[in-house]
């Protein structure tokens, strides 16, 4: 009845496209494509061989359909697999011989990359498109004799590494989109931290699509040797565009005797506009080895973008006392769908795995917790806890919780709890009555309901994540 | 500070409010009583703009008419709601969300916000007079506060805000004696020629503590009886029965 004073309506932030010359692989997926980017990464031909193994394993094999949200059939000729701006041909050997126009992008996206701009604390690789255009630090990383580089550079650099953890937890097989990847991915990070090394900074990689017609095929790659530590995150944008574009990465992590890895997402690609055209689908697979004894493996996401998100960022707990922790912020508004969740495979004795997801569902939007707990025969004194919060602003949004449990040791627990409520009126009412208008109430409720997976992000990203959350749920109420 | 006239209000096709007046100047402080269900937290719901309401009548608040005004746009005029139920956020810190609040409170009347180490200096200031525990305050909003400490940061919020127009909606029911006495100081305290207060409550006993101008006994969604504090002695013998 009344105008609530909204003060922010903001659009897509990050929607812009940077205006630059491309150098792009033939059309479509073929032989000639996957040769054409091994060729201009320079590749090895043992990396080459390794693309057209999954090319021929992609040939036979087929698109899952078991997903929640349902889009028209992609038409893989129509894409190109790599994309990158001219300027990036011949690699430029420091962050001056890059082209301001890449560095401005990466300006007004927040993540200054210049010696005397970069964030403080946090190595930055950026990926534009389907090429790295600079990593931030890499001097002082690699003093401690960490290797924080672009894959496709690890690949000519450190291929014993690359040959022995590639592939290694998420197989070339795996299923479709993990094969397709195989075959064409382009770039992202590589990570190796070498044994009781602490990382001293945050690792971060910044993926940007800029290109259209074109999917990102980001691979990424990170491993922590005996007793090290690294927290990595990565964050992600795209420019506005009325076709939907595809970014299917492959993200795998190994940690060995008593190491850790704590891998975190904001994910806000282009969501679509408010009729649900366009948008990005982000059809990933992320999976993380606990390969050691006590090892320890740490995913949260908060995933703000996407028209739609399938992903389910999982653990293999192979290590004994090895642990696994899944927090999971999942938001979708108007049009957009998401079906994410996790996958925690208890092998080893004395594993651990926590679980826990809150989806936020608004509009017209559809939002599925999908999630797979299996402690397996020689798994004894495992436990899990899983706790899935749903929220549904308005009435014509959905959530769906599917948990699937196989616990084949009786010596093991596993705990599920869910709840599914509605954003509360009389919390709305209260914050109001203090003086926040619609919007802000909005946004602090559902911070607080997200509070348990925000903490867990680096305090660096922690604030602007937060402010994502609010601005993804714009409109959603009143 | 507060003119109703003639207020009618329904919700679900139920009318509460039947033709209810009030007016109420600056410095005053009027006390509301009446049975359970008489629509006196329906009075307070609609003074502070909750939606959902069928209205009609005249409520004007400083001389203007506050139809068109918004919950929020109502609170940073200076319109304060103590709930009688206050509501539970879980996540949400309790001093986060007072400095929040009061900065937006102080956005909007054009003053400077305040920064987390001016706010705290002035959180400590107010929850000690409550006789507060400050560890409550780093606490999850409402979250488990026992129902006496959830109406102490009602108040708490009232002496940060420091608004023109105070409702408080049974901020006595459920408070022990000390507790009682600490919320009437803390409203006493807060008493100036500027500020106006209504004050609904089902105790007399309050009204021994914090001196009422006037008291009107709400029955059936209209005031019934206006008088002085002898109204509410008078009510304590004969209950609401012996009204009319
Ligand atoms: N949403 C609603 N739908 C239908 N009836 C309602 C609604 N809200 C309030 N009422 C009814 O309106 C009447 C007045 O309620 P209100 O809460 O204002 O009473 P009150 O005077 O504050 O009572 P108490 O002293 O018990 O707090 C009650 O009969 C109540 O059941
Ligand atoms: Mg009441």
């Amino acid at each position: 009845m009344k105008n609530q004073n909204t003060n922010y309506n903001q659009e897509y932030k990050y929607g812009f496209t940077t205006d630059i010359e491309n150098i792009k692989a033939p059309k479509g997926l073929s032989e000639k494509t996957i040769k054409f980017i091994s060729e201009i990464k320079k590749e090895p031909k043992w990396m080459l061989d390794w693309r057209l193994k999954a090319f021929n394993r992609l040939k036979v094999s087929k698109e899952p359909d078991w997903q929640k949200p349902k889009f028209p059939k992609i038409d893989y000729q129509a894409l190109y697999y790599y994309s990158a701006p001219k300027s990036m041909k011949d690699k430029p050997k420091s962050l001056d011989e890059v082209d301001p126009k890449l560095i401005e992008t990466y300006n007004k996206l927040g993540i200054p990359l210049n010696e005397q701009k970069k964030l403080s604390g946090v190595a930055v690789d950026a990926v534009f498109d389907s090429v790295s255009v600079a990593t931030t630090f890499k001097d002082e990383l690699t003093k401690k004799g960490i290797i924080f580089c672009p894959i496709s550079e690890a690949i000519q650099k450190h291929p014993d590494l690359v040959k022995k953890y590639l592939g290694s937890v998420i197989p070339i097989s795996d299923h479709y989109f993990a094969t397709l990847n195989s075959a064409v991915f382009t770039d992202g990070s590589f990570v190796y931290i070498p044994p009781n090394t602490r990382c001293p900074m945050e690792l971060s990689t910044y993926f940007r699509i800029n290109a259209s017609e074109t999917g990102q095929f980001e691979r990424t790659l990170i491993i922590a040797d005996k007793g090290s530590y690294v927290s990595y995150l990565e964050g992600c944008t795209a420019p506005m565009r009325d076709e939907n574009q595809l970014h299917a990465a492959n993200v795998e992590l190994i940690a060995l005797d008593d190491a850790e890895i704590k891998y975190s997402t904001v994910q806000n690609w282009y969501p679509g506009d408010k009729n649900g055209v366009g948008g990005i689908y982000n059809f990933v697979t992320k999976r993380g080895a606990c390969r050691g004894k006590n090892s320890k493996i740490s995913w949260t996401q908060v995933e703000t973008g996407s028209a739609i998100t399938w992903k389910y960022p999982s653990c293999i707990l192979q290590g004994d006392n090895s642990i696994g922790e899944f927090y999971s912020i999942a938001i979708t508004n108007n049009h957009q769908k998401a079906d994410t969740g996790t996958k925690m495979i208890h092998l080893g004795k004395n594993t651990k795995s926590k679980i826990i997801s809150k989806g936020i569902s608004a509009g017209k939007a559809d939002n599925t917790y999908r999630g797979l707990v299996d402690i397996g025969r020689n798994a004894s004194n495992s436990r899990n806890y899983t706790q899935c919060d749903s929220l549904l602003m308005g009435n014509k949004c959905g959530a769906h919780t599917v948990p699937y449990i196989k616990n084949k040791n009786s010596s093991s627990t596993v705990e599920h709890e869910a709840t599914t409520s509605k954003i509360n009126e009389d919390q709305l009412f209260y914050c109001n009555q203090r003086g926040l208008n619609q919007e802000e109430a909005v946004s602090l409720i559902v911070n607080g309901f997200c509070k348990e997976v925000l903490q867990q992000l680096p305090m660096e990203f922690a604030v602007e994540a937060q402010k994502l959350v609010g601005i993804s749920l714009e409109g959603s109420v009143g | 500070m507060l003119e109703i006239k003639n207020l009618n209000a329904s919700i679900n096709d139920k009318k509460i409010l039947k033709g209810l007046n009030i007016s109420i100047k600056p410095g005053e402080l009027h006390a509301i009583m009446g049975p359970n269900g008489s629509g006196k937290s329906t009075l307070a719901n609609v003074l502070s703009g909750k939606e959902g309401y069928k209205i009609s009548g005249e409520l004007k608040y400083q001389g203007e008419s506050l139809d068109e005004i918004s919950i929020d746009e109502r609170a940073q005029k200076g319109i304060f709601l103590a709930f009688q139920y206050p509501t539970e956020i879980p996540g949400v810190n309790t001093s986060n969300f007072l400095r929040t609040s009061l900065n937006k409170v102080r956005k909007a009347q054009g003053k400077k916000e305040l920064d987390a180490l001016s706010f705290l200096k002035i959180m400590k200031e107010k929850s000690n007079e409550l006789g507060m525990d400050e560890k409550m305050l780093s606490r999850q909003l409402n979250v488990g506060f026992s129902g006496g400490e959830k109406k102490k940061n009602e108040i708490l919020q009232m002496k940060i805000l420091d608004p023109n127009l105070v409702i408080l909606d049974e901020t006595d029911s459920g408070l022990d004696i000390d507790a009682l006495k600490i919320v009437a100081d803390g409203v006493n305290s807060s008493r100036n020629k500027e500020k106006s207060f209504l004050v609904i409550t089902h105790y007399q006993r309050l009204l021994n503590f914090i001196k009422p101008d006037f008291v009107h006994v709400l029955a059936d969604g209209k005031i019934v009886k206006s008088g002085t504090k002898e109204l509410a002695m008078e009510l304590e013998k004969t209950g609401y029965k012996g009204i009319n």
